[in-house]
């Protein structure tokens, strides 16, 4: 299942830009809002991350929690720090990276109930 | 990297220290410190020592945890989480009155690992005792099997969080030992606030470390272990009792 939504959500979000089918569903079902405003690159290839970013999350989750390895790279404060939105400091919210895209693919996650969304080290000064 | 080769390295670091210290002082830190790429070992075992006779009637522990760790309560002190509290001894006959922080003693044996229907409960390789709260149901079976009633249930929702410590409603929790602070090198926020607003009575440090300030005072004067009786081989000791 999980496979299968995210393939089909890659899939739109690359059709997206097409113009005329896009703003056709637009029309009828609010697109993810998918707002990066830092700069530089993701912690690994985007399509790889539309499909495969729950299992890397879940992955590193188990190796801090259980072995005490705390890489940087796949650590969800990590991804907070560079998703977090440069005006409500969040990845929550209406427009919140992690939220809006979930909220089209009707995805429910609780990590959030525990781990804080909001970025630690402001943002001023990061390129747009 | 293989154990015999760490702890060599372990042993150059601790011996470049000392050398350029001179002797009596050591850089902890380089000794302790560990690669966020290094997974925590079975060669060290955290443990902690207080010395009662040392521990003045405040709270600078309790207020320092909870502050480390985003722990607030709601003012209602059956169900407020705690991590750490101070706990007053008095001896009837003689009116000797003692005060100690109490806190998870972080066992060999753990009860509530035991118990522990998931697996949430478990014992990191160094002696660690945590709760994963991904895995934890919030049956509270753990609440119950401890002996030292170190464990609290989360009642309510939480925001606000620190960012190396999240927390939320429905999960059991306890002390980590400041595990997020231990893996970085640094020592639990208890033990700094007692060694900078009260009486230095807290110790951390490796257990298996047999050159560390931690096994130097084990090893010169008697200490106890909190129900000793249970033989569960606690991390937190204690001098003075
Ligand atoms: C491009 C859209 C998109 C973005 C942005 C996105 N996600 Fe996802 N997420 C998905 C999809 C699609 C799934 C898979 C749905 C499924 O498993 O059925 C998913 C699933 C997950 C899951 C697994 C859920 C489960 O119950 O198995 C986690 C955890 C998760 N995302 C975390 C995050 C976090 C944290 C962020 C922000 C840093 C984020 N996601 C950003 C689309 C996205
Ligand atoms: C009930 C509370 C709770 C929930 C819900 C929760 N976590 Fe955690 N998480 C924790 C705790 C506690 C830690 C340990 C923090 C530490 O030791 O640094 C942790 C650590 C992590 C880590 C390693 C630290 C980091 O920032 O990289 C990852 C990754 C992680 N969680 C991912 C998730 C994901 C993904 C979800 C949602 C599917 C989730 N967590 C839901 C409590 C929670
Ligand atoms: C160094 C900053 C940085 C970190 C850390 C980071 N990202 Fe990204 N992420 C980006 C950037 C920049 C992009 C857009 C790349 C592009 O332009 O294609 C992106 C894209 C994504 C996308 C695809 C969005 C889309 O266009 O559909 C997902 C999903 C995602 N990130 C999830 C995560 C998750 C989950 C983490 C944590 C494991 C994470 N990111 C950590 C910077 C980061």
């Amino acid at each position: 299942m999980a496979r299968i939504a995210a393939a089909i959500l890659a899939a739109s979000l690359a059709a997206a830009p097409l113009a005329d089918a896009g703003e056709k569903r637009a029309g009828r079902v609010a697109l993810p809002v998918v707002k990066i405003t830092k700069g530089g690159d993701c912690v690994a290839p985007t399509d790889e991350m539309r499909r495969n970013h729950m299992e890397m999350l879940l992955h590193q989750r188990d190796r801090t929690m259980r072995q005490g390895l705390r890489e940087k790279r796949f650590s969800l404060k990590n991804c907070v720090e560079c998703h977090a939105s440069r005006d409500t400091g969040s990845v929550l919210g209406k427009e919140g990276f992690c939220s809006s895209c979930h909220a089209y693919a009707s995805v429910k996650i609780d990590c959030f109930e525990c781990h804080t969304p909001m970025r630690q080290v402001p943002t001023a000064g990061a390129p747009r | 990297m293989k154990p015999e080769r760490r702890r060599f390295l372990g042993w150059t670091a601790a011996a470049a220290a000392a050398a350029t210290l001179g002797p009596g002082l050591r850089l902890v830190e380089l000794a302790l410190a560990r690669s966020p790429e290094e997974a925590a070992s079975t060669l060290q075992r955290w443990g902690l020592l207080i010395d009662t006779a040392s521990c003045s009637d405040c709270d600078a522990c309790v207020t320092a945890c909870h502050e480390e760790n985003g722990v607030r309560g709601h003012n209602r002190p059956l169900t407020d989480a705690q991590w750490i509290r101070k706990v007053s001894l008095r001896d009837r006959r003689t009116g000797f009155a003692q005060t100690l922080p109490l806190m998870c003693q972080h066992c060999e044996h753990p009860p509530c690992v035991d118990v522990c229907p998931t697996g949430a409960s478990f014992r990191r390789a160094d002696g660690i005792v945590l709760v994963d709260k991904h895995t934890c149901i919030g049956c509270r079976y753990c609440v119950m099997a401890c002996p030292f009633g170190a464990r609290s249930f989360v009642h309510e929702p939480v925001s606000g969080q620190k960012p190396d410590v999240p927390r939320g409603k429905g999960t059991v929790e306890s002390c980590t030992l400041c595990v997020h602070r231990v893996d970085r090198g640094e020592t639990p926020a208890c033990v700094e606030a007692c060694n900078r607003d009260g009486g230095a009575a807290m110790v951390f440090g490796d257990l298996n470390d047999a050159a560390g300030e931690l096994h130097r005072r084990l090893r010169t004067a008697p200490s106890t272990q909190l129900r000793a009786d249970l033989a569960l081989n606690t991390g937190v000791r204690y001098q003075g009792l």
